[in-house]
């Protein structure tokens, strides 16, 4: 790694600067000051110290790392037999279904949770013996409904590319399917796993919407809790106390994943055989997991957005280009404000995290764990903590962002970077240091270098990242909600949960449509996105 | 029923008395600037309506929405002294004494108070101006009652084994409407609040976090299988405008005798360069082309008496003669211990 460094240093140190500087600035002026700002407003030590002996603060912070851990452990089990579908097999539709997958990413909280609790009366679950509603199964498995896409995605294009040659010599020697997991693929996976995971778990351990709307009003998270302290009760010692607890513990999980995800990283050769035809069997085994874990919802949604006072039909989707009284534009151009702020977004996201990424891998020691540390936490921070920090700390020149337009898209971004820094991340690091060795062997610059080495081979993850950067921007609805806005910029969630505010069909009939055309047009987003990459991965082969 | 007075005659008999005032004059040297208006979520008034002070006044306004009435109200006091905007909208009575505790606002008395019912100007210093109210109550889905089983009447009803599994509420630590309701029921029952939440409950009321999932959960509206929740007087007219197909007169009606009275409020902030466009606005705002394009808007009732309701409003919106209601002080001082008693009561 130090040759790779010197020489790329050595060549463009001003370049260098600039891809440290870029991430490091975005980070300390839209995140570490606004939290520090904000959390030493409200800080005391005393405060602090009487929750620390508050039975009740135990019993929600007891809840809130299970409940995290629990859905975390679920999603991973539920996700590995579809991230290996979409690894290792051909079949068609599979840009499709690994598109459709991310779609439940955006979903707004408010919606699932009403499509949950529809399924859960269908098949008779709001009540009786196994009564789902309320319940912390409920919660769980909103939350595999969530983020199976994370780890369907990071641990399947990590998976995609390791050597598949080592499991079938580990066959000829003749260890069985089973053994060939455990022992040969499992142990290759661990830093794509670990990176899955540790987003997952961020996730859960932040979750608001799902714990309120379907884990039912007796449960709490610290999440929950600094909302309501800062909010309800004009407590912001409570709330700051609560959210420096909030902001430690995730501190401390960055630290371990991260060391994780660095010791069990190894290099090896990329696969570059043609994938096997997936069997009938495997593929319908597949589907029908992924179906019941995050296809029963969206359909539910389809079918509420079809239906209208007299009997299925468009009509929904036909008066999403009026504007309603309640709102101050046309759910048509609150849809059309989301896609352009996603897009600035997932720009600043790409830009952010893939220069992080570079600084991570070749960057000095220091630098590396800084960077891979810093910028996980806006994942793991609590949204009141993050909008309420923004607003005191970006008050005065020359950081006068508030009422910003463009502060929403930043915001985004701050939650897209990580995951481009995670899906990018373990790709470089598994790039084979004598691929590069034998391109300079051959005369090539170590500019020339990285672009024919390293940005083919983590362009794959750089646009799974990307595409990821866009879902999170456009379902947002967390930190987004705290910051002033100009009402003409009404994005598409915000749009959705007005109208759902004011009783009506017609308005949930619309709330519904808006929902569906929501997750297509991510859908088709992420095709998009991705599609680029699949070209770039034709390159990867040709080298 | 023909003792509750619909608010729309109050309002027409005020207009026959009163007569048009003339408009005031704008104050000198104001036009050209330009003034920011903070408000809630919920916030949006017509096209052309701001447009009118502006010609008028030659002041520009620009809009920001916060989060919720709560978030905002929070938001605005992290930024006392350095606002992000001139003046705010919305906050209201629940969370008015918070605001005037950490000294907001400017003091403005507004001459378009006259027009005001005193009822709703709740601070005697005028620091903030009540722009428009409304009631939270219970409302009932007309099917599922008739002579055998007649809807309730009043908050006791609610308790009587008849009406058992019929009420859906919201968590008044996470929901205004549900603060609301437990508000009423603390000013009707005193101490005798928590027995009388101790009844709801052997009556199997259900709780819920916030009002969607109530209304579009629980509620018969939107599926569910309870006939009882609480609500907005005027959620009927939004049944009625937004139904499909559209229906003679809404499906649901209000008891006007489970109410409390939220009153919106807008206030001058703290530190604005530009006091005097400022207090321009709050004039505007309880101008009658302001206040009558409030109702279809926002699905609340104006403040001022000179303003004429919407034909949905007339029709099928109804105020309690006499909501419950309790002193933003005595809410501010009180509400932490009676959400912490209530969980304890309904909750655990």
């Amino acid at each position: 790694m130090d040759t790779d460094r010197l020489t790329l240093i050595k060549g463009h140190r001003l370049v260098w600067c600039g891809v440290v500087l870029v991430p490091a600035v975005f980070l300390g002026v839209f995140f570490l000051w606004p939290v520090v700002k904000v959390l030493s407003l409200g800080f005391t030590g005393r405060r602090l110290w009487e929750l620390l002996h508050d039975a009740v603060f135990w019993r929600v912070l007891w809840f809130t790392v299970w409940q995290a851990a629990a859905s975390t452990v679920l999603t991973l089990v539920l996700a590995l037999p579809g991230a290996h579908l979409l690894a290792r097999y051909q079949f068609r539709g599979r840009r499709l279904l690994r598109a459709l997958t991310t779609v439940p990413f955006v979903m707004p909280t408010v919606v699932v949770a009403g499509a949950f609790v529809a399924i859960f009366d269908r098949f008779g679950l709001n009540d009786g013996l196994f009564r789902m509603r309320h319940t912390v199964w409920a919660l769980l498995a909103a939350h595999v409904f969530f983020n199976l896409a994370i780890v369907l995605r990071v641990v399947g294009s990590y998976w995609e590319g390791l050597d598949s040659r080592v499991e079938e010599q580990a066959r000829l020697l003749g260890a069985g399917p089973g053994q060939v997991f455990r022992w040969v693929t499992l142990p290759r996976l661990a830093p794509a796993l670990a990176s899955a995971a540790s987003v997952v778990f961020l996730f859960c351990f932040t979750s608001f919407g799902v714990i309120l709307l379907l884990g039912g009003p007796t449960r709490a998270t610290l999440e929950t809790e600094i909302w309501r302290h800062a909010v309800w009760r004009g407590d912001m010692a409570s709330a700051s106390a609560l959210a420096v607890v909030q902001l430690v513990a995730v501190m401390a999980l960055v630290v371990v994943s991260n060391r994780l995800q660095r010791r069990r990283g190894g290099r090896e050769q990329t696969n570059l055989g043609p994938r096997p035809v997936a069997s009938w069997p495997l593929l319908g085994a597949n589907l029908g997991l992924l179906l019941g874990a995050i296809g029963l919802p969206m359909l539910v949604l389809v079918e509420r957005s079809l239906a209208t006072g007299h009997g299925y039909s468009l009509s929904n989707y036909g008066a999403l280009t009026e504007r309603v009284s309640l709102l101050p534009v046309s759910a048509a151009t609150a849809l059309v404000n989301s896609l352009l702020f996603a897009m600035v977004a997932t720009a600043l996201a790409v830009l952010v995290g893939g220069f992080a990424s570079l600084v991570v891998v070749y960057g000095r020691r220091g630098l590396s764990h800084f960077f891979d540390f810093g910028l996980m936490l806006p994942l793991g921070v609590s949204a009141v903590t993050l909008g309420f920090g923004m607003l005191v700390a970006l008050d005065a020149p020359p950081l006068d962002f508030r009422s910003w337009r463009w502060l929403v898209p930043v915001a985004h971004a701050l939650i897209g970077t990580p995951f481009v820094l995670r899906t990018v991340v373990p790709t470089l690091r598994r790039i084979d240091p004598r691929v590069r060795e034998a391109a300079m062997l051959l005369g090539a610059s170590p500019w020339q270098v990285g672009r024919l080495v390293d940005f083919p081979l983590a362009g794959r993850a750089l646009a799974v990242g990307a595409a990821f950067a866009f879902a999170v921007s456009v379902g947002e609805f967390g930190a987004t909600s705290f910051l002033p806005r100009h009402p003409d910029r009404l994005t598409a969630p915000l749009a959705l949960f007005r109208l759902l505010g004011t009783p009506g069909d017609v308005l949930r009939g619309q709330a519904m449509a808006l929902a569906v055309v929501l997750m297509v047009v991510t859908g088709l987003s992420v095709l998009v996105i991705e599609g680029r990459s699949s070209r770039q991965g034709v390159v990867r082969g040709d080298f | 029923m023909k003792r509750l007075v619909s608010f729309f005659l109050l309002a027409g008999l005020t207009l026959v008395a009163c007569g048009e005032e003339a408009p005031q004059p704008a104050p000198e040297g104001i036009a050209g600037q330009s003034i920011t208006l903070l408000t809630h979520g919920s916030f949006w008034v017509s096209e052309g309506t701001l447009q009118a002070f502006t010609d008028e006044t030659g002041v520009q306004v620009e809009l920001l929405e916060g989060g919720d009435a709560g978030e905002m109200v929070a938001s605005a006091i992290l930024t006392a002294g350095n606002p992000v905007a001139d003046v705010l909208y919305g906050i209201d009575n629940t969370f008015l004494q918070r605001a005037l505790d950490a000294d907001l606002f400017e003091p403005y008395e507004s001459p378009a108070l006259s027009n005001v019912p005193s009822a709703l100007q709740l601070d005697g210093q005028h620091r903030v101006t009540p722009i428009d109210f409304g009631d939270v109550c219970v409302n009932y889905w007309g099917d599922r009652f008739d002579e055998t089983l007649p809807p309730p009447n009043s908050l006791n009803d609610l308790i009587d084994s008849r009406y058992a599994g019929q009420l859906v509420v919201q968590n008044p630590e996470t929901s205004s409407p549900g603060l609301a309701f437990l508000l009423a029921t603390i000013a009707e029952y005193g101490d005798g609040w928590e027995e009388y939440w101790a009844a709801l409950r052997r009556n199997e009321v259900a709780v819920t976090t916030g009002w969607e999932e109530a209304y579009y959960g629980q509620f018969v509206s939107g599926g569910g299988d309870r006939p009882l929740v609480v609500s907005y007087a005027s959620s009927p007219p939004a049944e009625f405008i937004y139904a499909d197909p559209p229906v003679e007169s809404p499906p649901t009606g209000v008891l006007l005798d489970t109410c409390f009275r939220q009153i919106e409020f807008a206030g001058v902030l703290k530190g604005t360069p530009y006091q005097a466009a400022a207090q321009a606005l709050i004039d505007f705002m309880l101008s009658d082309t302001f206040q009558e394009d409030i109702p279809l808007n926002m699905f609340v009732f104006p403040a001022s008496q000179t303003a004429t309701l919407p034909e949905a409003f007339v029709n099928f919106a109804r105020l309690a003669e006499d909501p419950y209601q309790l002193s933003p002080a005595d809410i501010e001082v009180h509400r932490n211990e009676w959400t912490e008693r209530w969980t304890q009561i309904v909750l655990r």
